[in-house]
């Protein structure tokens, strides 16, 4: 029976020992690299007022839907200098995680594809060290006047960039995982 | 020939100095158990070379002794013959008490060719420690199946799950050398941590029977025993060396044990196997190489009346997952069911990148166990549990090489047995177990958490007995309570707190609000009763039936109560349910087992009657800015659940048999009218062995495997819409691939080098003809073929 007694106190002594978990209620996550906010600005070449489309998304992966907002009209035959932009606005302040996308120009490309009877377009402006687009600078012609234009942006993580048409912005044989895919609908006026 | 162990109660009576030969020994010898006489024992006297016999009382004497060390050979039916030295040194009296009750023996066997069973009446299947090391380079899972009745649900071909009659995860219970395994069990993709060669013998349970282990086994229990310990001088181990052309993988496995006659024993056992990428037909599945450590060590003393052990075991899996199967939404599953090839393909490497796991499990035991004359067995353990989980996604920028999953889950169990064997045809069985669970989530991540941070009380009792009625007929009944109870503290997104309606039901339980979150602190108690009970009658030598009913509950698990995220294999968001309740499973299953001499066949049958059975269903579509994602959640129903499963074997010559196994089963979903997601097909595996011992042992066995395409499931297929073709498409993630027919190879040889040493060569062939195949239960369907032909070679030394 001794044996069974100084088997007990070592089995008390271990749970005690361990058990001491503590009550404190546990740190929120800081949460990193999530993309909330995606922001496609467009300010036209010869001067004038600009054009931000944003989606939203400050619940993530919660029940949410994004919120879409465009502020700015988008005229006619107009060039645009353009860029994208990708915060993570639950950090104060936000993080810009577009800067990510550029370190890892080689791992990164963003795809738009544009649709509509406007017949917008966007031809890239930026390059990475291999000599393949980034796609966070472009450059955006509206095309004419039209009400049911979409602009769809894809920011993909890993896609093989050497792959046929990648670096033309066709997305079919990219590959990769989807970070972003957020939809604009816009209009171009006269 | 049954066994039997003796243990020698020393009485020694008689005080003499005189030196004649004069002296009479007297015995008696008795059960131990009931101290009943042991008559019609033989005896046999070695320097008289003279065997005499027990009388009816159990007793014998020997006559016309000198001072002198006697050693008597005393042999009963059904026991092994066993030697004791006595020292005479007058008249001596003594009682000998001998162990009785063969198959109730249990830590002190010496090795048994007699299987020894866990239950009386449930359907439970063992298997031997030599086909165990066929499976030395695989996984648990692998090798559990060759039970009839037993699948997998696997993620890739490293992560392999045991399923038991379409049951898996927290359905089933695992017991590891005495020890319940808390290993974040309740994923589909968290295989168990056990390494396969620190396994001597494992027994398959279907059903809740086990009351000893648990009483939430819907499912069925697994029990790994390490080797028993040989009561004798001695030093044994071996040493497997395996390699493998799929994968280029290879593995060495040692274990070696020093025992004493006297009882004391010490073991060591390690395994190192590392794997590359492994191989389809048509191409490697880029990531998929893994890398396992383990090891484990065991000391002790073992007698008939009383025995400690010590156990300690280690084992750590790095495991790479598919690297096609990482995807970021709908559009890229639909890009990926659509490819014939996964989208990423590579040449062979052994690197493990992201997404992969990193699993560390370590359980420490410490058990003491004494005997009590006429009465029975008493035994209490203490173990400890520490399961380390990370698992890596693809990430970018600072946070690239940290884990997006970090959570540590510490167990501390105290329980203790009693059985009572005294009387011959009763065994109870009663216990008390403890058990305190502390679950940490690491929010270092940067990823919120899957699973909160949690403490979990379990409290357990159980009563077990057999009897056996007569000589054709056992019976056996159960009765366990388990109380549990979970303090978890959870984070949830305001707006998810909302959608769900835990605002109305749940608001007495937010403890923080911090404006986008609310901190809340969940707490369930559950009572559990479970139930088990049988019948076995042996007709004859021939034929034996055996009937068993049991009733079990189980809580739901901290995945099903709390899960909340975006699943990325799967794109889809996963969300747990606070309103859960306990599963009641009543489950019913007849077995009938013919045995001769040439032919052996079980067919077991069962019906399995499940009352809020927890699943995941599709619930919705929720815009993110990666796009849109099915939302699973988790809901109750009633099922059913029913099937056949054949064992069959037939020796055609003395060296050529055949052997079947196969199995049915069906599960629907009652409430919705169809059938249950995940249910394995019908399958049937045959092969033709030819052996010769007179040749080195020779075995030559070719098998072939059939698994037919599940026609029963249920259809969740959704509709999205993918921005970039701007088209809605019909994703089908329900319908199962066609069947399947493999073939198998498998061949051995045993050398003896010396004496005392041996060598077994083992060479196979898995899918031999490199046929392309993709199985229902594999969760990686969608992305690539199952693996294509492997060549392995496998080198044992038994020593």
């Amino acid at each position: 029976m001794k044996n069974i007694k100084s088997l007990l106190i070592i089995a008390i002594l271990a749970i005690s020992f361990s058990s001491c978990s503590d009550d404190d209620s546990p740190t929120a996550v800081n949460e990193e690299e999530v993309i909330t906010t995606v922001r496609f600005v467009l300010s036209p070449v010869a001067g004038g007022a600009s054009v931000v489309m944003q989606s939203q998304d400050l619940d993530g992966d919660g029940p949410d839907a994004p919120v879409v907002t465009i502020m700015g009209t988008v005229l006619a035959s107009t060039q645009y200098s353009g860029s994208v932009q990708f915060l993570n606005e639950l950090e104060t302040p936000a993080e810009d995680i577009t800067l990510e996308v550029i370190e890892e120009a080689d791992e990164h490309q963003v795809f738009y594809a544009l649709t509509g009877s406007s017949n917008s377009t966007i031809t890239y402006n930026d390059l990475d060290a291999d000599g393949n687009p980034i796609g966070v600078d472009f450059v955006f012609n509206s095309g004419i006047a039209g009400t049911d234009n979409v602009a769809i942006v894809t920011l993909r993580h890993e896609p093989n960039k050497g792959a046929d048409g990648v670096s033309d912005g066709i997305i079919d044989n990219a590959g990769g995982e989807t970070d972003v895919e957020v939809v604009f609908n816009y209009t171009v006026s006269n | 020939m049954k066994q039997l162990l003796l243990v020698v109660a020393l009485l020694t009576v008689g005080l003499s100095y005189s030196q004649d030969c004069s002296y009479t020994l007297l015995g008696e010898l008795k059960d131990f158990h009931d101290g009943e006489p042991i008559a019609q024992a033989s005896i046999y006297i070695k320097v008289q070379n003279r065997y005499i016999t027990s009388d009816s009382q159990g007793k014998f004497k020997i006559e016309s002794l000198c001072t002198q060390e006697l050693e008597l050979v005393i042999s009963h039916i059904a026991c092994e013959t066993k030697t004791i030295r006595i020292t005479i040194k007058g008249a001596t009296f003594k009682v000998i008490r001998l162990e009785h009750h063969v198959e109730e023996l249990n830590e002190i066997s010496i090795t048994s060719s007699t299987s020894r069973k866990e239950t009386v009446t449930a359907q439970e299947t063992s298997i031997s420690e030599k086909t165990l090391k066929k499976y030395s380079a695989l996984n648990l899972g692998d090798a559990l199946k060759e039970v009839s009745g037993v699948s997998s649900i696997n993620t890739g071909n490293t992560i392999v799950k045991p399923v038991i009659n379409g049951m898996h995860s927290s359905r089933l219970l695992i017991v590891n050398n005495g020890v319940r395994q808390q290993d974040q069990e309740w994923g589909i993709e968290h295989a168990p941590n056990i390494d396969i060669n620190s396994a001597g013998r494992i027994s398959v349970i279907k059903g809740a029977g086990a009351l000893a282990y648990g009483g939430d086994a819907i499912g069925g229990v697994i029990v790994i025993n390490p080797s028993r310990v040989v009561l004798a001088d001695s030093l044994y181990g071996s040493t497997i060396l395996s390699g493998q052309t799929n994968g280029r993988g290879f593995s060495v496995s040692y274990n070696l044990s020093k025992t004493y006659r006297n009882g004391w024993f010490v073991k060591g056992q390690g395994t190192y196997k590392k794997q590359g990428d492994f191989k389809a037909p048509n191409y490697y599945l880029t990531n998929t190489g893994s890398v396992t450590k383990a090891f484990s060590v065991n000391a002790g003393y073992n007698s008939f009346e009383s025995g400690f052990e010590v156990f300690y075991s280690y084992l750590n899996n790095e495991i790479g997952i598919l690297r096609a199967a990482h995807i970021g939404n709908i559009a890229d599953l639909v890009t990926a069911i659509n490819s014939q090839e996964p989208l990423v393909a590579e040449d062979f490497s052994y690197t493990i990148n992201s997404p992969k796991q990193d699993v560390t499990h370590q359980l420490a035991k410490l058990k003491y166990y004494k005997r009590f004359q006429s009465f029975g067995k008493f035994s209490v353990q203490y173990d400890y549990q520490n399961n380390q989980r990370f698992e890596f996604d693809v990430r970018v920028g600072d946070d690239r090489d940290k884990a997006a999953l970090d959570l540590n889950l510490q167990t501390h169990t105290l329980s203790t047995d009693v059985i009572l064997d005294s009387e011959t045809d009763f065994k109870f069985k009663f216990g008390l177990m403890g058990r305190f669970q502390d679950n940490f989530a690491n929010p270092e991540t940067g990823v919120r958490r899957l699973i909160p941070d949690y403490n979990k009380y379990d409290f357990g009792t159980y009563l077990t007995v057999d009897w056996r009625i007569n000589e054709t007929t056992s019976v056996d009944a159960g009765i366990r309570y388990d109380f549990n109870k979970i303090d978890a503290k959870k984070f949830y997104r305001t707006s998810r707190w909302e959608e769900r309606g835990y605002d109305v039901d749940f608001g007495d339980i937010v403890i923080e609000d911090l404006g986008t979150q609310l901190l809340t602190n969940p707490v369930f108690n559950f009572h559990n009763i479970s139930a088990a009970s049988g019948v076995k009658f042996e007709f004859n030598d021939k034929n034996t039936i055996r009937f068993n009913y049991s009733l079990s509950r189980r809580p739901p698990n901290p995945s099903e109560l709390f899960s909340d995220g975006l699943h990325h294999s799967a794109a889809r968001i996963e969300l747990g349910e606070l309103r859960l309740k306990q599963e009641l499973s009543n489950r019913v299953g007849l077995t009938y087992i013919f045995n001769s001499l040439n032919f052996n066949a079980t067919v077991e049958g069962f019906y399995n009657r499940i009352n809020d059975f927890i699943y995941l269903e599709p619930f919705g579509i929720e815009q993110t800015i990666r796009g849109a994602f099915p939302v699973w959640n988790y809901r109750q129903t009633n099922a059913e659940l029913y099937g056949i499963d054949l064992t069959v074997n037939y020796n055609i010559t003395d060296n050529l048999a055949l052997a079947n196994t196969s199995s049915f089963i069906r599960g629907y979903d009652l409430s919705r009218n169809r059938p249950l997601i995940d249910m394995p097909a019908i399958n049937t595996l045959n092969s033709i062995t030819y052996s010769k011992p007179e040749w080195n042992a020779l075995n030559l066995t070719l098998k072939s495997e059939w698994v037919l395409e599940q026609t029963e499931f249920p259809n969740t297929n959704f509709e999205a819409f993918i921005a970039t073709t701007n088209q809605n498409v019909i994703v089908d993630i329900s319908t199962p691939p066609p069947a399947y027919h493999l073939l198998h190879f498998y061949s051995d040889m045993s050398f003896d080098l010396s004496k005392k040493m041996n060598m077994n060569i083992a060479l196979s062939f898995t899918n031999i003809f490199n046929t392309t195949y993709r199985a229902y239960l594999n969760r990686l369907r969608f992305f690539s073929d199952d693996l294509g032909r492997n060549v392995m070679l496998q080198l044992q030394l038994n020593y």
